[in-house]
């Protein structure tokens, strides 16, 4: 039996060891805002945070996350209380097709986490993973920076 | 002759099939509405005051019968019914309804018309309006060609506005007070003495009134919502992760699955060896599909890896196995048996290149195969049950999978339900309904429980209907500083051809794709040809994001380019002399101003291009400024202008050139689909990258209203933004380069 916290819940599974983190997100705990897009860690599109570093859920098989603490798209906030990250997201409406936005999301509150107000090479560090098709990236930019000012003022 | 009267009797022939149906079919079909698509389904307390406006004890929920791809298509369907119903915007609901031909797209065969959009003339206007006659007769539900918003411009205000009349008439019966007397105001009508009545309060009234005989629509002075920026119906929950995409359904009793088709596209199955993944964890079993095989078990993981382990034999690739093949299939494609089109035949071609003679420029360029790869890979779930087929997934052509699921289960069309989802992304993947199909099959083999099948990338990258390679050859000539002569010659295979072939409907006449963007430029050049030829078909291929303009347009800007530079003019001030179009001119003009254009070289290793195409009524002129840099070329800045009649969201509008632009120039710097054995190269974004954000440059885009007709926005930004980024690069370094994916000649840092 393998053990890890999502969320802050208690997850308990006997699946195989090397099933990726992302199908177990999605098919057995139901949460799909992380996004399958590629399966070899390229588009971003399943980042989650594993102990707080943003992850690729793709390649984190679940045998090495014994006692590991996984948070998701959906503990950052809600529609109706959404988090300072998505209320940025929002403010600047970064989303065409929204496909890969909960992956950019969560590289970008990593970022934050790290570098409470970055400039834009350390945005451009930190985000090249993250593949968006439709070309957000301008409004990913400047969202990025929104959160950071919305976080300063959530701290204050 | 005037050019209009040429192309009329020569290249009709399209258009002749269809406004012959349409006269066959009388002018009473083609005016008589259809059934309210609506009415059958309607719960106790609801009530359809039209196929657009449903209205419930809450409120009302629009009809928005377009797919949201990214593109915005529901929130600014829904802002055109909001505008005139007088809703509050933030509590707008939205559906797509169910499929029907009453939600057809008038707009959508124009396109295939050839007609310049440039072109107001008699023959034009005419045939414009027979197609989308045709269109409805057919019944052609579809989203694509940039069309949602010129299409549903009228009809969606007039469905709102007819709404609100029948919730006065309620009003007024509803509280005795005389109905001039009464306003509408967020949801509500409004007495003069201030009393407030929620529509949902109108629904039981509302539904007993009869419709209105003509409606009088706001003028754009009155608008609220329209022009002005608007929060996007769907911006909160996918900025929370809470959007339900297809890929996302979740259903009790519910199988995963996955399938693995021929590579080679086309080609047969000679068999398939399953008993090792039938063996493995969690699989049910494994079903035959067409071309290939289906893995049902209990999560996606266990399906996919399963299907690794089936040993297929495939059949051969029924079309030239390699891309050396592909291009000298292509080369051998300018002859005049396979010369499909000549809609563009200005002054003496022959003559001015054999005066010009050692003199005349002659260049060569190749594109390849594109594909779309949507983020979220091809995926479909369906359960058949009880004489039951529903269906979820995301497709551009509701009308068509319903035929296709008729076709393959023998329902009846009243027995299949299709729940269109958001899709996340498509680029003109989802005018395809193969996956769909395929999800149909694994549910005929599932015994009444649902399958979500989901494809790999790996699946979905090599089965994709790509953008066709193009081999194009330009000559050209130019005379006292000026370009005197363009002769451009066009060999692709048909994409027309062969979406028709999979629909089993023919395709007669030329196919106006193979030289959309090319033929149709608002250019006067004295002595100007392009010629397309139809290439013996390869693999399947299908409609790309702004489709055969997003690679002719590289070629025409490119070679002008070329050819201005060979006169020794100015690229822009040469385009501004030889455009004949005032709305082009103006779109030049805007984009000159806003880069401060003073010519291509800036110097130190910098540079910038322009390029222009009207594709989709749009005229879009692209500035890009490019810099050498130690790790390779950068693209600093991008400037757009963008002549699209009128904005109606300019949040969204911004969002989708810029988008488009960035399609544009990613694809052109990296993208390619090469073939080896009959498959893709590429099977991954590894292989495919397009753009990324540390290479994303700064965009400023301006949009310009000084048309009267109002155009779509979500391709047209394409096709200038690759050859203005190859002639940067020619401003910056001198080296021309001809060929894409751009990467194959330069390094980008």
């Amino acid at each position: 039996m393998i053990r890890f916290t999502v969320n802050g819940r208690q997850v308990e599974t006997d699946l195989e060891p090397d099933t990726p983190l992302l199908w177990v997100l999605r098919d057995t705990l139901k949460l799909t805002g992380t996004k399958y897009g590629c399966g070899i860690a390229q588009c971003g599109a399943c980042t989650v945070h594993l102990d707080g570093f943003a992850t690729r859920s793709c390649q984190a098989r679940i045998g090495d996350l014994d006692g590991a603490e996984v948070t998701t798209i959906e503990s950052l906030g809600t529609p109706e209380a959404p988090g300072p990250v998505q209320r940025a997201w929002i403010e600047h409406q970064v989303a065409q097709c929204g496909y890969c936005q909960s992956g950019q999301i969560m590289a970008a509150a990593a970022l934050l986490a790290e570098v409470p107000d970055p400039d834009d090479a350390q945005i451009d560090d930190a985000m090249s993973g993250n593949l968006c098709r439709c070309g957000t990236y301008p409004r990913i930019r400047a969202a990025v920076h929104r959160a950071a000012e919305l976080m300063q003022e959530e701290a204050q | 002759m005037s050019r209009a009267g040429t192309i009329a009797r020569r290249t009709f022939l399209f258009g002749t099939v269809a406004i012959a149906g349409g006269v066959a079919l009388g002018y009473y079909v083609v005016q008589h509405p259809h059934d309210n698509p609506l009415k059958p389904g309607l719960e106790p307390g609801e009530a359809a005051l039209n196929p657009y406006v449903l209205l419930d004890g809450d409120g009302v929920t629009v009809i928005t019968p377009r797919t949201d791809m990214g593109q915005g298509a529901h929130s600014v369907l829904a802002a055109m019914v909001a505008e005139e119903l007088d809703l509050a915007w933030n509590a707008v609901r939205v559906s797509d309804g169910p499929p029907s031909a009453a939600y057809y797209n008038a707009k959508v065969a124009a396109e295939t018309l050839p007609f310049a959009a440039t072109d107001d003339g008699f023959l034009a206007r005419n045939a414009r309006a027979l197609g989308g006659s045709m269109a409805k007769v057919m019944g052609l539900q579809i989203t694509g060609g940039s069309t949602t918003v010129p299409d549903g411009f009228d009809r969606m205000r007039m469905a709102g506005a007819a709404a609100r009349q029948m919730l006065l008439d309620a009003a007024a019966e509803m509280t005795g007070v005389p109905r001039e007397t009464l306003t509408t105001r967020e949801g509500h009508v409004v007495t003069e003495d201030g009393r407030r009545i929620a529509y949902g309060d109108l629904a039981e009234l509302a539904a007993q009134v009869a419709p209105p005989d003509e409606v009088r629509l706001k003028s754009p002075r009155e608008w609220r919502l329209l022009g002005q920026p608007m929060q996007r119906l769907d911006i909160v929950a996918k900025s929370t992760g809470t959007q339900t995409f297809g890929i996302d359904i979740d259903l009790p009793d519910m199988l995963y699955a996955t399938v693995r088709t021929n590579p080679r596209r086309g080609g047969t199955v000679r068999g398939f060896d399953a008993s090792a993944a039938e063996g493995m964890p969690g699989v049910e079993r494994v079903v035959a599909v067409t071309g290939g095989a289906g893995v049902l078990a209990d999560s996606t993981w266990r399906a996919m890896r399963a299907a690794d382990e089936i040993v297929f034999e495939w059949g051969e690739a029924p079309y030239p196995a390699t891309s050396a093949l592909m291009w000298a299939q292509l080369g051998e494609s300018f002859t005049e048996s396979l010369r499909d089109s000549r809609f563009r035949d200005d002054g003496d071609v022959e003559a001015t290149l054999a005066d010009a003679g050692d003199g005349a420029v002659e260049a060569e360029y190749r594109l390849p195969h594109l594909a779309h790869a949507p983020l979220e890979p091809m995926n479909a779930t369906a359960r058949l049950k009880d004489g039951q087929l529903d269906i979820w997934a995301s497709t551009q052509i509701p009308m068509y999978v319903l035929a296709t699921a008729e076709r393959l289960t023998g329902l009846k069309v009243a027995d299949i339900h299709l729940h269109n989802q958001y899709a996340g992304g498509s680029f003109g993947r989802r005018l395809e309904d193969d996956f769909i199909a395929r999800a149909i099959e694994l549910a005929m083999a599932a015994e009444g429980r649902p399958v979500k099948m989901t494809w790999t990338r790996e699946e979905d990258m090599s089965h994709d209907f790509p953008r066709p390679m193009a081999l194009a050859r330009g000559r050209g000539a130019v005379a006292q500083g000026r370009v005197a002569a363009c002769d451009l010659s066009l060999a692709t295979t048909s994409v027309a051809q062969s979406q028709g072939g999979r629909v089993n409907q023919p395709i007669p006449g030329p196919d106006v794709t193979i030289v959309a963007g090319a033929w149709d430029q608002p250019f006067a050049i004295p002595h100007y040809r392009v010629t397309g030829y139809r290439a013996p078909e390869m693999v399947p291929v299908s409609s790309w994001r702004s489709v055969g303009a997003s690679g002719n347009g590289f070629v025409h800007e490119s070679f002008l380019d070329e050819l201005i530079h060979a006169a020794g003019a100015d690229p822009l001030e040469e385009r501004l002399r030889l455009c004949d179009d005032p709305l082009s001119r103006k779109v030049l003009e805007a984009v000159a101003e806003m880069s401060g254009w003073s010519g291509p070289n800036m110097g130190e290793g910098r540079g910038r291009g322009v390029a222009f195409t009207l594709s989709f009524g749009v005229s879009v002129a692209e500035i890009v400024e490019v810099r050498q840099t130690d790790t390779g070329l950068r693209i600093d800045k991008v400037f757009a202008a963008v002549e699209v009649g009128r904005v109606l969201d300019p949040v969204n509008f911004e969002n989708q050139v810029k988008g488009g632009v960035i399609w544009g120039l990613g694809h052109a710097m990296n993208c390619e689909l090469t073939y080896a054995d009959g498959m893709t190269e590429q099977r991954n974004f590894d292989q495919y990258q397009g753009m990324r954000l540390y290479q994303a440059p700064l965009i400023e885009v301006r949009g310009l209203e000084n048309g009267d007709t109002l155009r779509g926005i979500g391709e047209p930004a394409v096709p200038p933004a690759a050859p203005a980024l190859a002639n940067a690069i020619f401003a910056a370094t001198g080296q021309r380069v001809r060929e894409l994916p751009l990467n194959r000649h330069v390094n980008f840092a």
